[in-house]
């Protein structure tokens, strides 16, 4: 059930707009949270091989409940499967994957996002809050592309698309496309970039929930 | 002969010493080598160093390694967990230090660490606050910064299946930290769930080669975080 007061698409159809733009054959990391939520939503006659940091190549969905194995688990810790064809490796090879460049697309969720793709999303920085990094810097320093998924602001209305990030950086001018319930934004050297806007969202609402400027969609040329 | 089989998990950590940094493998619970740490529960050492990514679950296991206020500082990459207070608790109160680093840049320490590099440069953790203070050299088109190899005093690792010699393989997921642990220990403890004869695992098949293994423990029901967890069971 959507929520009327809410515009924009909802969680589960960002996942499955994320994932129409997947090249056929791709090798995806999925971070925790809505990512997640894309492997749902393969498009028809395209195959994407899911890896997870902590050592498979080829992770299939949830298993059945109480059929799931404790030693059979996601970056997230939570129980999966593995695919025919799957492989298992230990963390040295598989952040060879990562930082080696060998997986294609990694989609991430975010706290912020700069107009620069400087990405925050691991630390809100509060005093005496402990800090939990995982694989999310490796991630980004070495995965070809870096998507991000995100809500367009936070729950208190705060913009997470900003000029400059304020909370302890990920990676340095990794990010270059966004999804929100809103739009999608590419990084360019100019800055977000729309790219699309979700069905009944105005170019205005976007930028106005944006914390940077937004580069409308250029008219096209007439002759 | 060689044989690298001990008969218990208490005599395979009996010499741990006080202030040795140990390895521990696991990712979660998914390989976590739990009755090896309640040995070095019962052992009693102190003011240890520990390297795993995580810092354990519940009241079992590594968090009651940490609860027992046996580790000095803890090198890890993600140190929360849903259902643990232990860690957090102590490092609030500065009785437990913490070293954080990112998950690959980790899992590459140890590497370098068990294959006797000292130190290598890598993208990961450049501008950002993980990577404040750290050497940074420029290669190509961008900044990398030097990390340093890690090595153990002691790893303590949890196999699917080993023979006398110490030759392993794992169990899916649980594979994780392990293999690369096992070269970075000076001492390399594994429980095997299942002791096979020389011969048994196939040559092509064996993940970790016994070279890096010294000692082995036959361990054939090994318990699981989350189930004990969920009994409500604290160790000791």
């Amino acid at each position: 059930m959507s929520d009327p007061t809410k515009i924009g698409l909802t969680r589960e159809e960002m996942a499955q707009r994320v994932a129409l733009d997947i090249p056929d054959g791709s090798y995806v990391n999925l971070g925790i949270g809505i990512p997640e939520l894309i492997a749902r939503y393969v498009p028809e006659g395209r195959e994407f091989i899911y890896h997870t940091e902590n050592g498979l190549i080829g992770m299939g969905p949830s298993p059945a409940e109480g059929e799931g194995d404790p030693e059979l688990i996601n970056a997230g810790k939570r129980q999966v499967t593995a695919i025919p064809g799957a492989a298992y490796f230990h963390h040295a090879d598989s952040f060879t994957m990562i930082r080696g460049g060998h997986i294609d697309l990694c989609v991430l969720g975010a706290l912020q996002v700069a107009q620069s793709g400087d990405l925050a999303n691991w630390s809100t920085g509060k005093p005496g809050a402990i800090p939990a990094v995982g694989g999310a810097m490796d991630l980004v320093a070495g995965v070809k592309n870096i998507w991000v998924i995100t809500q367009h602001c936070t729950k208190t209305g705060e913009p997470k698309l900003v000029e400059a990030c304020t909370y302890p950086l990920t990676g340095v001018g990794v990010v270059t496309r966004v999804y929100t319930e809103l739009c999608v934004l590419d990084i360019t050297d100019e800055g977000f970039q729309l790219v699309e806007l979700s069905p009944g969202v105005s170019f205005e609402h976007v930028q106005e929930k944006t914390g940077a400027k937004v580069l409308p969609i250029a008219a096209p040329v007439e002759k | 002969m060689i044989d690298k089989q001990i008969a218990s998990a208490a005599e395979a950590v009996a010499d741990v010493f006080d202030g040795a940094t140990v390895m521990i493998g696991g990712f979660g619970e998914a390989g976590s080598p739990i009755e090896l740490i309640h040995a070095l529960i019962d052992q009693g050492s102190k003011d240890l160093t520990v390297v795993n990514n995580n810092t354990g679950s519940g009241e079992v296991g590594l968090a009651a390694l940490i609860k027992a206020e046996r580790v000095a500082k803890m090198i890890c990459s993600y140190p929360r967990t849903q259902n643990s207070t232990v860690f957090p608790e102590l490092y609030a109160s500065g009785k437990t230090k913490l070293e954080l680093v990112p998950q690959g840049t980790l899992a590459e320490r140890i590497r370098a660490g068990g294959a006797g590099i000292p130190a290598f440069y890598t993208a990961t953790s450049v501008g950002t606050p993980l990577g404040e203070g750290k050497e940074v050299r420029h290669f190509g088109d961008r900044d990398y910064v030097l990390e340093h190899g890690l090595t153990a005093d002691f790893t303590l690792i949890k196999a699917k299946a080993g023979d006398r010699y110490g030759n392993l393989i794992f169990n899916m997921t649980a594979r994780n930290f392990a293999p690369i642990m096992a070269t970075a220990g000076k001492v390399t403890i594994a429980q095997v769930a299942t002791i096979v004869d020389a011969g048994e695992l196939d040559p092509e098949v064996i993940v970790t080669p016994g070279v890096f293994v010294n000692r082995l423990v036959h361990e054939p029901n090994p318990q699981y975080e989350s189930k004990l967890v969920a009994a409500g069971v604290s160790y000791p």
